[in-house]
């Protein structure tokens, strides 16, 4: 059971859950005086932890190529344009 | 590839949905921004950050689960899956909370384009909660024989696939929902 817990897994399970407190400080004022950099880094922090979870959890970092490469260009396709229709509105 | 390509199929179309949806929601601030921003300031986020914290640890469980199954451990194997079923049965008592309270406050889908979005996206993710649970429950099942041999391992990577497609479209409409846009 030991060596279940001292894995990769958890060390990104950890790193999430850093990463969304982070977020969570963000979304209250923390860290950026700016309401659009604040909202703009909020949504990096959330597609990095995507990434996390696409190649940790769903184990997409040691398939194919091809497979990896769609599923790394939707994740960097779907953050700019979250984020530049974000920024739209400000 | 972990798990069927049939599942991976049908993630990929899943994101693509949910990509739509997610550039829907904010183009539609973009022209209400003022109903948006006061949209969201009306909503529990420690009940939205409960909810992503249970996602997480969920689908921690359901990869440590995989990983035991790779070991042959059965007992661990159920225990993990079954650590992520009890995750998804709290997401959906804190949903619970959060829908009676908003509705207590006279907020609901008609209210205006933020809780008709808010109520309809949370709403879609949690019919994909459901379905997650029912998918956790039969990998208990079916993990409870042991014999992971390389097909049912992959099924088991399937079913395990989904649940993380749940967690992964949870922490984009956590952002997108609780935490983008304060004034």
């Amino acid at each position: 059971m030991k060596a279940l817990l001292l894995t990769r897994t958890t060390l990104i399970w950890f790193l999430l859950v850093g990463a969304t407190l982070v977020s969570w400080e963000l979304g209250h004022g923390v860290g950026l005086d700016s309401a659009a950099a604040a909202g703009a880094a909020i949504l990096l922090v959330t597609f990095v932890k995507v990434r996390f979870v696409v190649l940790d959890f769903m184990e997409l970092r040691g398939a194919p190529n091809w497979m990896r490469a769609i599923a790394e260009g939707w994740i960097v396709l779907c953050c700019a344009l979250l984020i530049g229709l974000f920024l739209v509105a400000r | 590839m972990p798990g069927e390509e049939g599942v991976w199929l049908f993630i990929g179309g899943d994101l693509i949905l949910f990509t739509l949806l997610f550039a829907v929601f904010l183009h539609m601030r973009a022209e209400q921004l003022t109903v948006f921003t006061e949209g969201r300031a009306q909503l529990n986020q420690t009940w939205g950050l409960i909810n992503t914290l249970l996602m997480l640890t969920s689908s921690w469980c359901v990869a440590t689960a995989i990983q035991a199954a790779r070991r042959h451990q059965v007992q661990v194997t159920m225990r993990c899956f079954g650590g992520a079923l009890a995750c998804g049965l709290g997401f959906w008592t804190v949903k619970c909370f959060e829908y009676s309270e908003k509705l207590s406050a006279g907020l609901t889908i008609t209210t205006n384009d933020f809780f008709m979005l808010y109520f309809t996206y949370t709403g879609i993710h949690l019919i994909h909660v459901t379905i997650g649970m029912g998918v956790l429950t039969a990998l208990i099942f079916y993990a409870r024989s042991g014999n992971f041999d390389a097909a049912k391992l992959r099924n088991l990577e399937s079913g395990a696939s989904f649940w993380h497609l749940v967690d992964l479209l949870w922490i984009v409409l956590f952002a997108l929902l609780y935490l983008v846009g304060a004034p």
